[in-house]
């Protein structure tokens, strides 16, 4: 009897089951109401659920009965989760789905800043592009003057940003200034970055409107950030035609701790046996050098850096002078003595906080010898940082810190001089030393008003003892996400710098310089085109002048305004990827010895640039070329009435490289092969007159073309677990 | 009579619990089987949201959470750029709940090793080294893990088929690798008919495509 009852009780209790089923059904959207397929939707803890139809809908039967929860997922969004009862009663339910955090779909500053890094997922250039783009060979700067914005000024290594001299344009590496970041050179003829390109992770080129943490650039700032830890351990040799280098990077077992090392002996002896050169070599370029360096994680969020080279160069030559009748030669011999170092800590303090220290001293001294003259010039900074980050809410975040630094410049000359208002010559020895404590302090928010749009808003305060004054440097900007993939920015921005180091000098130090940016900028970026325009203006004011009197004052002045335009695409050509810039620029200035305004010889209204790489496959062949093209820049030539009127030839150069690639065993191999100028074009940088005004010379490169070949090794990276996994 | 009682309630118990675990193995038997006929975006979607709910609801398998890392790494394969990354994070989410409750498990290395691997695609040239060797050190600690898994072989096989052979892949590096995972495959017997079996017919497909010139 017992028996039938408990059965009877247990169908039942089945009956009861079936007949609380509950349907629950409805359409999931996010909060444009655009509908969601696939999105997951189901009864937690439980089998009952469904995925949605492509046009968003779901139905399905839940067995549970009493209150549950339904949650509903979807990759890109927020999961949301709801109680609810069920009774039987069918359900209809229609959830929003809020779309999730993600930095492809947050807005970034974009105003005046061109960024390489492999980290963010979406910029402009990777670091692989630097070392790939035909015609810089292998040159950071040589990279970057092919984007939108710098000038090809070919007599010069530096960064000629917007109607911007050389010098206003800053480059700092994790955060810590770099005096002198190119080999020392001539005047007239370009040289090199003294580091190679492969030791950084992130490149950020800024053309304008940067933030308050950078300080002393009035045109452009130049922000590179080291590698962290490498993969493995690894070993490099490279010989080329003008040099041998070997270097070692090893990786710790527990991939806590790294150290490595580079050394490079460069000799242009031989090259300049083989392909003729215009001036007359007394001492063929020789630099040695080396860097080392060190990393540490100290925590799973905590990293120490320790980077630092030093580099000692020779040279000398004699060019005709122009100003004698019988074939005198100028001499010009340079020895060059640089060291650079660098610390880093980083460090999460907690969830919101975040740790930058830094500190580095670097000292640099040439002695050049000229044919009347001999100089001893040496300048050493020493320099301190701090920044402090907190993140406030998801997206926004503050940021505020400090920087002092102290500067030693030390310049000894014995010679002879020329005086350009009584053009005359006079003799002089001079032992000039200046020394600097500059401090900075900065503060800066990134307020998210929304994921679209952002407004960042800070301040920088400088002091110097050598200018005695302090300043403060507003700096603002907004951006605004129009849609997937176009942003709008405008910035704002004051930027103070010291006169540039020749004036410091001086007996009479003028005050600083300063340039306000403002500038827009549209931009649209997908996984393969890269779309960017940008408007500016720039006010100089203060710049250095030199007065009647021969003192110098901070009386000058000047603009710069014009358009930069950018356009990538690695997609509509089938293995090719390219990118064109066009730069529009229109400056003049008064400044140094200028009469009136005008446009300075550093600025070419028009500048084109045609980057194109293409990677054949079968033929482990990787190849390039860059075609640059400016038209004519100002000089000044003296017979004409109208100063600074004459424009010289325009600039056209073509650069070609290709690589071959090659596995042998456990050695990576590349044979790299690079020419400049490839078509031979005449380029002239300006002219130099006598002192009669009788005779010109032009300005050119010491050789129509450079050639380059090389052969890199690296040994221990096991390159074969390269995967390039397309299972597709 | 109460020994009776006792007797229906406790069976029913068991009942009630078998039932639990046939519904279970059933139902991933059933899905896993979907898995095995498509390599569908949709359809993986559906079936990794299928896993989902299955891992929601039995908290201590690591299988469904397994299926469901499986699912969207598969789906990498036919996407491309920035959302091959975004398939990436929800699998590591995934297979690391996996790892979770079954530790030291070859197969949940595969996955990820496999993960590793797709996110080379996004960019080649700047990704290779990084996650290259990610994926081959995985692959590694996969293969010491449990010696007569095949999958491990299999993927080191796929990825030396889709390396240049400059960076030291091509199909003749790849051979012996899908030689290998093809013998391991012929002994391998799947420890239930829920564990991981997949692998064997595409690595046939590999082989050919290696003996072809």
């Amino acid at each position: 009897m017992k028996k039938i009852i408990t059965l009877f009780a247990l169908s039942l209790l089945s009956l009861k089951s079936i007949y609380a089923q509950t349907k629950i059904s409805g359409k999931v959207t996010d909060q444009k109401k655009i509908t969601i397929p696939g999105a997951n939707i189901f009864v937690k803890d439980s089998y009952d659920g469904a995925s949605t139809s492509p046009d968003g809908s779901f139905s399905f039967v839940a067995n549970d009965t009493g209150e549950v929860t339904l949650v509903t997922s979807f990759i890109g969004y927020e999961t949301i989760e709801k109680k609810i009862k069920l009774n039987g009663k069918e359900v209809t339910y229609n959830p929003v789905l809020k779309e999730a955090f993600n930095e492809l779909k947050v807005v970034t500053i974009s105003a005046g800043t061109i960024e390489a890094s492999d980290e963010k997922r979406t910029t402009v250039l990777k670091p692989l592009d630097i070392v790939t783009t035909a015609g810089g060979l292998g040159d950071i700067n040589g990279a970057l003057k092919t984007l939108p914005g710098a000038q090809q000024v070919g007599e010069s290594a530096e960064l000629f940003v917007r109607g911007g001299t050389g010098a206003e344009t800053k480059t700092i590496i994790d955060g810590m200034v770099v005096n002198n970041p190119f080999y020392s050179a001539n005047p007239d003829i370009a040289s090199r970055g003294r580091f190679s390109p492969f030791i950084f992770k992130g490149t950020v080129f800024s053309t304008g409107g940067y933030s308050a943490q950078y300080g002393q650039a009035m045109s452009s700032v130049l922000a590179l950030e080291t590698n962290d830890l490498p993969d493995r351990t690894s070993s490099t040799v490279a010989l080329s035609t003008v040099g041998v280098g070997v270097g070692h990077n090893h990786l710790w077992k527990e991939k806590q701790m790294s150290a490595g090392f580079d050394l490079n002996y460069t000799n242009l002896t031989p090259y300049f046996s083989l392909v003729k050169q215009a001036p007359d070599y007394t001492l063929s370029p020789q630099f040695s050098g080396g860097s080392l360096n060190f990393r540490k994680k100290t925590s799973p969020s905590g990293i120490i850096k320790f980077y630092g080279y030093f580099n000692l160069s020779n040279f000398g030559f004699k060019t005709q002078s122009i100003d004698s009748t019988n074939g005198y030669k100028n001499l010009f011999e340079l020895g060059n003595t640089n060291i650079y170092t660098n610390l880093t800590y980083k460090e999460r303090l907690g969830e919101k906080w975040l740790l930058n220290i830094g500190a580095s001293y670097s000292t640099n001294l040439d002695k050049i010898n000229l044919s009347f003259d001999t100089i001893r010039s040496q300048s050493d900074l020493s320099q301190g940082r701090i920044v402090i980050s907190r993140g406030i809410g998801k997206l926004s975040i503050i940021r505020f810190g400090g920087e002092y630094q102290y500067s030693f410049d030390g310049f000894n000359i014995k010679g002879v001089g020329h005086n350009y208002f009584s053009n005359s010559n006079y003799f002089f020895k001079s032992n000039t030393n200046v020394y600097d404590n500059y401090s900075a302090e900065f503060i800066e928010a990134d307020i998210f008003l929304s994921r679209s749009l952002v407004l960042r808003l800070g301040g920088r305060g400088e002091y110097s003892t050598l200018m005695n004054k302090y300043v403060v440097a507003p700096r603002s900007s907004v951006s605004y996400k129009l849609g997937e993939s176009s942003t709008l920015s405008i910035a704002y921005g004051q930027f103070y710098q010291k006169p540039e180091r020749t004036f410091l000098l001086s007996p009479q130090i003028p005050g600083y310089n300063k340039a306000t940016h403002y500038i827009a900028n549209i931009q649209r970026v997908d996984d393969y085109h890269t779309l960017r325009l940008e408007v500016y203006y720039k006010q100089y004011d203060n710049l250095t002048l030199y007065e009647a009197d021969s003192t110098r004052s901070n009386l000058g002045h000047g603009y710069a305004q014009g358009l930069d335009l950018f356009w990538r695409d690695k997609k509509t050509l089938k293995g090719v990827d390219y990118w064109v810039s066009y730069t529009y620029l229109d400056t003049k200035r008064l400044y140094l010895y200028y009469p009136k305004e005008v446009t300075p010889p550093f600025a070419a209204t028009h500048t084109a640039t045609l980057v194109f790489k293409k990677f054949f496959e079968k033929l482990n062949l990787s190849t390039g070329f860059t075609y640059s093209y400016a038209s004519g820049r100002p000089y000044n030539d003296p017979n004409n009435t109208e100063f600074m009127a004459n424009r010289t030839i325009d600039y056209n150069t073509l650069g070609l490289n290709c690589a071959y690639l090659r596995q042998i065993k456990k050695c990576f191999a590349v044979l790299a092969f690079a020419v400049t100028n490839v078509i031979g074009n005449d380029q002239v940088f300006g002219y130099r007159y006598s002192y009669d005004l009788q005779r010109s010379q032009a300005i050119t490169p010491p050789a129509k073309r450079f050639f380059f070949v090389g052969l890199f090794l690296s040994f221990g990276q096991d390159r074969s677990k390269e995967v390039i996994n397309n299972n597709n | 009579m109460k020994k009776i009682i006792t007797l229906i309630a406790l069976t029913s118990l068991f009942n009630i619990a078998d039932a639990q675990n046939k519904k279970y193995i059933e139902t991933m038997e059933k899905n896993i089987a979907i898995l095995d006929t498509t390599r569908d975006a949709n359809v993986l979607q559906n079936q990794a949201n299928t896993f989902e709910r299955i891992g929601n609801a039995e908290k201590k398998e690591w299988l469904p959470l397994y299926y469901a890392a499986y699912c969207y790494v598969n789906m990498t394969y036919s996407t491309k750029g920035n959302t091959i990354d975004t398939y990436c994070d929800k699998a590591e989410t995934f297979i690391k709940k996996a790892d979770s409750i079954s530790p030291n498990n070859s197969e949940i290395f595969t996955i990820k090793a496999q993960i590793a691997s797709a996110r080379i695609s996004v960019n080649p040239m700047t990704r290779g080294q990084k996650y290259g060797t990610e994926a081959g050190e995985i692959r590694e600690q996969a293969k010491k893990l449990d010696p007569t898994n095949p999958r491990p072989y299999y993927l080191e096989g796929t990825a030396f088929f889709y390396t240049p052979p400059m960076f030291g892949g091509g199909k003749d590096k790849a051979k012996p690798s899908f030689e290998k995972a093809k013998s391991l495959y012929e002994a391998f017997k799947p420890a239930s008919s829920i564990a991981p079996h997949w692998g064997a017919k595409s690595n046939e497909y590999f082989l050919q495509k290696c003996d072809e010139k």
